[in-house]
């Protein structure tokens, strides 16, 4: 019983039960939602904002919010490449990865730099990196759309890790191999958020700071590689992006940070820091993803996606509101002290 | 081995030109319960900051278990046996009570990986030092500030202290949490442990502490044992000033009462309240936390809605469904937490006092009228002897006992017929709180009618006219506060 109600107290659940609503409503409208080939589309459009939307998760978990994501994963792969097209690069897709990577975690450095060791609001600097990323890619790398890129990227981007067919219709879909991007970064996230001192201490500095500083954590060093961390993960979901889509387009990813934003606090994260779950964290972006993905399939226009993906919002942080504005009142606080002294 | 566990000898420290410590001495006995007390900005904080290694001193020296050190840092403080337990407690609301007992312990021993049954290993011992029983897997914050506390503390004990240093350790409790935390202390002073106690409360150093060491504007004034200092020197240490404690008469009361409220009722909060008011009178309303006196006051202001009963105003039923109508209808409240409540913390000093009554300060197109709002500001900051250098500086710069005359003046800015004063002294130095006093007494003689609600049983009996009981949302007893004691206010409150 203890359990239960400790389940059904969770955001975590009633996201779950959005979700699992919306996908029955489209199933039943549509018929086509739980076909295997749009499943897989689905997963397949979530790989990159769900990247995005695990290091955005960290960084609220942490007390901030980073809003250069986008421009920072824009820059790492466009310079990336810029140089292996330059190079004529024949090899794999590995060694771009990897520059990608590094390019990401010292672009995320230089926002560590700045929130972590001279102490400036994360909103604050990563408008101002947002843009001098942008401003660099467009000025210095001259940046324009790349209509080829390195076969080996090319490759990485159409292999398949396998194919769903629709008896069906015969619409087939691939699940591109991106995807184990995506997981691999979801399990490395996890062990660090739930497994390592320096991620119970990004819960810590979410938290309390200057207990966090008292308790013996580094926070400065804490912050500092967390802009790393997700500046290596940014990078990585720009290059699935650019190898998905087979050409690179410099602007295509800059202004989802919004929607990466709500479908992280849709999760349930707080958006004041230190509490919130990956799991929490997966089901509001996947929430987004299907709403932007799936009102054609319920014969509602793209037109009008933007206006139900805010409604969502809207509705989806309203709820959360009301159940913190719920709990804090006086009786609800009452009952929270009798159940504690039992 | 010397006499002392520790001793901080001749400490200076400056803070960009103000001395904040002027070569203060503080000596602690090993296993003795010692109190530091002071008004606020007297440097209490300032040297904990030192002792624990925060601050580093600009002169004067630190003995501790014999030894000398000229500077601290944190880590070595910690290593030395010293722990302090800080008005906040240093807690991590977002996390478990395991996980904010073990991470002290896990980071000195430069752990990298979580390994949930050595740090439940490591929470179950520090709870078992003080015998603490709560669920290792509950939220901290969603525990009691008392319990909060306790954890604080099994945290603090996991270091083998020698020194506890608490910062104020009573002031979000109930009497009946203090009375449990005492017991814990005399439990550590039995395992040899030093506690400093750091208070201005005057009953708690009297009730707790073995010696004590007074600060005054960042000097030493008085060190002893706690048996030779009684009320009057310690308030004359404290503040330097002689204090009459005055018994409020009314100088004279009026015929018909200015407000009446007749069988006010909020459901779950209080039923069938009523009493009179006259101007001139001060109304004292005490009872026990969950008695109702709160809700009552936010009802009169229009902050809770009521389902029964009615309020007169001058004879007049009126409706007062939002603070806007209390005050229209002439009702100020200075509410309980006046930090949350009742100021605009970063706001300059000015902006707080007029911000009530800025609709009057408007001209016609409403647009606030300069001239006039700066000499009602001037006004009140002599009024009410604000210590501020400029009144553009931001609230958060004052002291409590200022903060709390600001909330004051916004109040008698707009001139209430009946003004409502929650809690006004809580988190008040004894100088203030005296001055505030004062005012209320001074206010009353002037003709307004004065709503004390408080749980300060002193306070109610020398500053007012009347007292009602509350106890379980009804009113249980009038008393005549002249005529009654403590003990007595006390058996109608249980």
């Amino acid at each position: 019983m203890k359990s239960l109600r400790k389940t059904t107290g969770r955001v975590e659940f009633y996201i779950g039960l959005v979700f699992i609503a919306l996908c029955l409503l489209i199933q039943i409208r549509s018929g086509q939602f739980f076909t295997s080939n749009n499943s897989v589309d689905i997963l397949s459009a979530m790989v990159v904002p769900g990247i995005f939307a695990i290091g955005e998760f960290m960084v609220i978990v942490s007390g901030g919010f980073d809003v250069s994501f986008p421009a920072l994963a824009s820059l790492s792969a466009y310079a990336t490449t810029k140089l292996f097209l330059d190079m004529n690069y024949e090899g794999g897709a590995l060694l771009p990865l990897l520059v990608a990577i590094a390019i990401g975690a010292l672009l995320g450095a230089l926002n560590g730099l700045f929130i972590g060791y001279f102490e400036l609001p994360a909103m604050i600097v990563t408008l101002g990196t947002s843009s001098v990323f942008k401003g660099f890619m467009q000025g210095t790398l001259n940046s324009k759309q790349l209509a080829v890129i390195p076969q080996g990227m090319r490759n990485f981007g159409t292999s398949a890790l396998f194919v769903a067919k629709n008896a069906n219709s015969g619409l087939t879909s691939r699940m591109p191999m991106t995807f184990i991007c995506c997981v691999v970064v979801l399990v490395i996230a996890w062990f660090i958020l739930n497994k390592t001192m320096f991620g119970r201490g990004i819960y810590a500095v979410g938290g309390n700071p200057i207990s966090a500083h008292r308790a013996g954590f580094n926070v400065k060093r804490t912050r500092f590689f967390l802009f790393v961390f997700v500046g290596m993960i940014s990078a990585l979901a720009g290059m699935c992006r650019t190898c998905m889509m087979q050409q690179m387009h410099p602007t295509n990813m800059l202004g989802m940070e919004m929607n990466i934003i709500a479908g992280v606090v849709l999760g349930g994260t707080a958006v004041v820091g230190g509490s919130g779950t990956l799991l929490g964290c997966m089901l509001g972006t996947a929430l987004i993803v299907v709403v932007e993905n799936s009102m054609i399939l319920i014969g509602i226009p793209t037109v009008w996606k933007d206006f139900f993906v805010g409604a969502l919002i809207i509705v989806g942080t309203g709820i959360s509101a009301m159940r913190v504005a719920t709990a804090n009142k006086p009786g609800a606080n009452s009952r929270l002290r009798k159940e504690g002294s039992r | 081995m010397s006499e002392y566990l520790l001793r901080a000898v001749d400490i200076v420290k400056t803070f960009t030109g103000v001395k904040a410590l002027q070569g203060v001495s503080l000596d602690i006995k090993p296993g003795e319960i010692h109190c530091l007390a002071g008004e606020n900005g007297c440097g209490k904080s300032t040297l904990i900051k030192v002792i624990s290694g925060v601050y580093q001193p600009d002169s004067g020296y630190i003995e501790f278990d014999g030894r000398k050190y000229t500077s601290i840092t944190p880590r070595e403080s910690i290593a030395m046996g010293i722990q302090v337990i800080y008005q906040d407690f240093s807690i991590f609301p977002n996390l478990s009570v395991m996980e904010n007992l073990a991470f002290n312990t896990e980071l000195a021993a430069g752990h990298k990986l979580v390994n949930k049954k050595r740090m439940r290993q490591i929470a179950e011992e520090a709870l078992s030092k003080i015998n603490f029983n709560v669920e290792l897997d509950r939220l901290v914050g969603t525990l009691t500030v008392a319990e909060k506390q306790m954890v604080a503390i099994c945290r603090a004990l996991m270091f083998n202290a020698k020194l506890i240093i608490m910062d104020e350790p009573t002031t979000a409790l109930t009497k009946k949490e203090v009375a449990a935390l005492f017991d814990i202390i005399l439990k550590l002073k039995a395992q040899g442990i030093a506690i400093l106690f750091v208070s201005h409360k005057l009953n708690e150093v009297f009730e707790i502490s073995e010696r004590f060491t007074i600060f005054r504007s960042g000097q030493l004034i008085a060190t002893g044992n706690t048996s030779d200092l009684d009320d009057r020197k310690f308030t004359y240490y404290m503040t330097g000033r002689e204090f009459e404690n005055v018994k409020f008469k009314p100088s004279f009361e009026a015929e018909k009462p200015v407000l009446e409220v007749k069988n006010l009722t909020v459901p779950g909060a209080f039923e069938d309240v009523s009493f009179d008011l006259k101007p001139g009178q001060i109304l004292g309303i005490t009872g026990l936390l969950d008695s109702g006196r709160t809700e009552l006051s936010l009802a009169l202001f229009g902050l809770r809605k009521t389902t029964g009963g009615e309020i007169l105003m001058k004879g007049k039923p009126v409706s007062i469904h939002s603070p806007r109508d209390a005050i229209a209808a002439g009702i100020g409240l200075v509410p309980e937490d006046r930090l949350s409540e009742g100021l605009f913390l970063p706001q300059p000093i000015s902006e707080n006092i007029v911000i009530s009554e800025i609709d009057q300060l408007s001209t016609n197109l409403g647009v606030v009228d300069r001239k006039r709002r700066q000499a009602e500001v001037e006004k009140w900051v002599s009024e009410l002897a604000i210590a501020t250098p400029n009144p553009d500086n931001a609230c958060s710069t004052l002291s409590g006992g200022n903060q709390q005359r600001i909330v004051l003046a916004k109040w008698l800015a707009c001139k209430p017929d009946v003004l409502i004063l929650n809690g006004p002294t809580v988190g008040v130095d004894i100088g203030s709180k005296h001055d505030i006093h004062t005012i209320l007494q001074r206010l009353a003689n002037q003709g307004m009618a004065v709503i004390i609600i408080s749980d300060d049983l002193p306070e109610v009996l020398e500053n007012c006219s009347d007292l009602l009981v509350m106890r379980a949302g009804k009113i249980v007893a009038n008393l005549d506060p002249s005529v009654t004691d403590e003990a007595t206010v006390l058996h109608h409150m249980m």
